[in-house]
């Protein structure tokens, strides 16, 4: 929908229902100007729970910046001193720190990736009519309302363990048997959790771009000679492009805080070097809590945000160039 | 797309314009009323709680209990009402969490004065150390002037590992040594018998000889989870029983040492040869269903495990033989047996409020008449063991615990001052007195954990724990 410069006071109605009725000064753009006390008046109301929002998140962040400045060790008595950037040398030189960030990428990465190809799956079969479609539904997003601890647990406990899990006897058949699905694979089995948990996600997001897509395009495409694999690789797949890589955004931004899994299920080990699933979160508990490092930690949660902040900067940048570059058909 | 001045649907803009206003309004009043509803919910919600404040709206005394969720503290909860009704003006609240859990919080409240716990219940891994950092208040005083607290009557050694300096700064709630259980039956119909004092080297054989994998039994069922006190605990003894150790006098890192590692590939290959499957998950919970499930012939564990078999799996439990902690090292080389020595015990932070009404509650909860008074409620067998001498000599204890003098002598002797047949310079059975020593221990377990799931081999296991310990040691002036 584009404005146009002409002075046409219902389209701007139809933009934005609360201005049609006042007259206003229209500039080059046909967007009206407010005067200073009219801007004021609408920001007014939001200013409490703007300021609300700044101090509870902005506070601690700046507490945690100083905590990281200091040498702060909880057990013991007079560390609390100022060192400087101590804590974050310290991390940079920590072989323990740099694999945990490569863990972060390896869990999160398959997570998402995994749950986003399941996701899509679902979607395009959520997206036909059929008997049980509303049922189907329901049991489909279900994982997702479910809270990251009890699906840890119920799967440590229900589902993967060697002898009463529910994994083995399913497989048992196959000739699987007594596999220790947390000791021995330990990672497979973090990312098993988090794909269950973050499918239903995935394929809600891509379910509302397939449901946006043009259905005469695709009768057009059948009459054309496409099969049901071909008009989906060509023509639904570009069309939810760019709700997949927002869903990988969003999603990613949330497995990679992955927290309760690992904590539950291996606590933070397993694999070749018996750390294989200490992820960025679970090593800044552990600095935290085992070790009561508070300062390491802080500084450690410091450079996690910043790192985030890049790595999200450049792809948000990409996608928004996507955004531009595509078009809504129709 | 659109014709001018009318919307898809044909409408006029202007009465899109009004439905759309009075939608907006709707919407504003519905957050609004939500929002209010949710504010008025915790207001109520936080006054009912009373976190932090320390009386109630009656003007009764707040003793807040930080426990952890095993079963001798789940007892405790539901037995309160007997304190409650002798001392009106007190309330006692629980804060019950896993062991990991209650540490950190316990730890957490301690270490920066937040005062929110009364009364804590910690171990003698941190009672001498908090003691020496003067967290703790030191409850000889209260504690030796009552009479009917009998003082004299706590098992010494117990006390031994929760004093400093002249003052006791923990009260013994339950404590225990390690021992094995083993099935009678299953060792009478294999022809074997288990002597009182076993070395490391026939529990192997037993296990070997018991092990049986078509009836799904495993010979032994030992520790394999993540914790310095899940695997480490059962592990640490056997390397001090087979003459290795965690450090020299130098404080360097004997982890590598041929003892150490002897020890430790033996506790490896004997759970993964003849243990219970999927042991690198398995903690003391975990085992104590397996065993009391009949999946495992023996049993190598704490002994405060044998009241809650009597309790849960009383079938089991009534054929069930004891046996001391192994001795000896893995290739029969005789040595000194080495029994852990841990106890759960309350503390009372220095500067709580409430501090002689959490006193009193502490002189309940570790007092002589609680013991016997939840007899009647939780069953002879599954008294609180191991804090007082008294307790093993009530006939109905020996009657009905036949691990009780057992148990007795395990705690009499073992010795958190010398804990392996070297020299050290430090003190601890199972653990390690000192607050490095948590994650330290955390990180040498990790590895344990993974040379137990057969994911990586016990030599890098060692070679990672060594250098662990290195730099921890290095990181806190003891190794220059």
């Amino acid at each position: 929908m584009s404005v146009t410069a002409a002075n046409d006071e219902v389209q701007v109605g139809r933009k934005s229902g609360f201005v049609s009725h006042l007259h206003r000064r229209k500039n080059n753009t046909g967007i009206p100007e407010m005067s200073s006390r009219e801007r004021w008046s609408r920001r007014a109301p939001l200013l409490p729970a703007l300021i609300f929002t700044v101090i509870v998140t902005q506070v601690p962040f700046v507490l945690v910046i100083w905590y990281s400045l200091h040498g702060w060790n909880t057990l013991q008595p007079g560390s609390n001193t100022w060192v400087g950037l101590k804590e974050y040398r310290l991390l940079f030189s920590d072989p323990l720190f740099g694999h945990a960030v490569i863990n972060t990428i390896i869990i999160a990465g398959c997570g998402a990736i995994v749950s986003m190809v399941l996701g899509v799956m679902f979607a395009v079969m959520l997206n036909r009519r059929f008997r049980g479609r509303g049922l189907a539904r329901t049991l489909l997003i279900t994982p997702f309302l479910v809270v990251p601890a009890a699906s840890a647990l119920l799967y440590k406990t229900s589902i993967f363990d060697s002898t009463y899990g529910l994994l083995n006897w399913v497989l048992g058949p196959f000739g699987v048997h007594h596999v220790n699905w947390i000791g021995s694979h330990s990672v497979v089995a973090v990312v098993m959790v988090l794909v269950w948990e973050w499918t239903p996600f995935m394929m809600l997001i891509v379910l509302g771009g397939l449901q946006g897509e043009s259905v005469e395009v695709l009768e057009a495409a059948s009459v054309d000679g496409a099969n049901a694999v071909q008009s989906f690789f060509r023509i639904t797949l570009p069309h939810i492009t760019k709700y997949i890589e927002l869903a990988l955004l969003l999603g990613s931004i949330y497995i990679i805080q992955t927290w309760a899994e690992v904590f539950i299920l291996t606590q933070g080990g397993g694999g070749a070097s018996g750390t294989a699933t200490t992820n960025l979160p679970y090593y800044i508990y552990q600095l935290a809590f085992n070790q009561f490092n508070v300062s390491e930690a802080a500084a450690a949660g410091v450079i996690v945000v910043i790192g985030t902040e890049v790595i999200a900067t450049f792809v948000l940048k990409l996608l928004g160039s996507l955004f531009a570059d595509t078009e809504v058909l129709g | 797309m659109y014709r001018r001045g009318l919307t898809k649907s044909g409408e006029s803009a202007l009465a899109t314009h009004r439905s759309a206003r009075r939608h907006a309004t709707r919407l504003v009043a519905a957050t609004a009323s939500v929002a209010a509803a949710t504010l008025l919910a915790a207001c109520g919600g936080s006054s009912s709680s009373g976190g932090g404040s320390s009386t109630t709206a009656s003007g009764k005394q707040i003793v807040r209990v930080a426990v952890v969720s095993n079963s001798q503290m789940l007892n405790i909860e539901k037995l309160t009402s007997q304190f409650e009704k002798a001392n009106p003006n007190i309330k006692v609240v629980y804060d019950t969490l896993s062991e990991d859990n209650e540490r950190s919080a316990v730890e957490t409240d301690i270490t920066t004065h937040a005062n929110q716990f009364n009364v804590a219940m910690i171990s003698n891994q941190e009672t001498p150390t908090w003691a020496k950092n003067g967290w703790l208040t030191n409850l000889k005083p209260v504690l030796s002037a009552d009479k009917s607290y009998d003082y004299s009557d706590l098992i010494s050694n117990v006390v031994n590992g929760l004093s400093y300096n002249g003052g006791v700064y923990a009260a013994p709630f339950y404590a225990e040594s390690s021992m094995i259980m083993y099935r009678k039956s299953l060792f009478q119909a294999a022809g074997l018998t288990m002597p009182q004092d076993p070395t490391w080297q026939q529990i192997a054989s037993f296990a070997q000889k018991l092990n049986n994998k078509k009836t799904g039994t495993a010979g032994i069922c030992l520790r394999g989870q993540v914790g310095w006190g899940e695997n480490l605990a059962a592990l640490i003894p056997v390397i001090n029983a087979g003459g290795g150790s965690w450090f020299n006098m130098k404080w360097e890192p004997q982890l590598t040492s041929p003892a150490t590692e002897q020890a430790v590939k033996f506790y490896v290959n004997l759970v993964r040869n003849y243990g219970e499957s999927g042991a690198s998950n398995d903690g003391f919970a975990e085992c104590e269903n397996y065993y009391g499930q009949g999946k495992a012939a023996m049993w190598y564990d704490a002994t405060s495990a044998a009241g809650p078999i009597f309790q849960t799996y009383p079938k089991v439990a009534a054929d069930t033989g004891y046996a001391f902690a192994p001795s000896g090292s893995s290739t029969g080389a005789t040595g000194e047996r080495a029994p852990w020595l841990y106890s759960w015990s309350l503390v009372v932070p220095k500067g709580v409020p409430n501090a002689s009404a959490a006193e009193k509650y502490v002189e309940w909860a570790t007092g002589p008449q609680y013991i016997k008074w939840s007899a009647s409620k939780v069953g002879w067998a599954n008294i609180d063991p191991g804090t007082r001498y008294s307790t093993y000599a009530l006939p109905q204890y020996q009657k009905a615990a036949p691990f009780a003098p057992l148990v007795l002598k395990a705690i009499e002797t073992a010795n958190e001052e010398k804990p392996t047949t070297m020299q050290v310079p430090y003190t601890g059975d199972e653990f390690i007195v000192g607050s490095w020593f948590i994650s330290l221990g955390t990180e040498v377990s990790q590895q344990i954990s993974a040379a137990i799931a057969g994911t990586e081999s016990v030599d890098q296991a060692l070679k990672t724990s060594q250098t662990d310990a290195e730099s921890t040691m290095r990181s806190n002036g003891l190794l220059k």
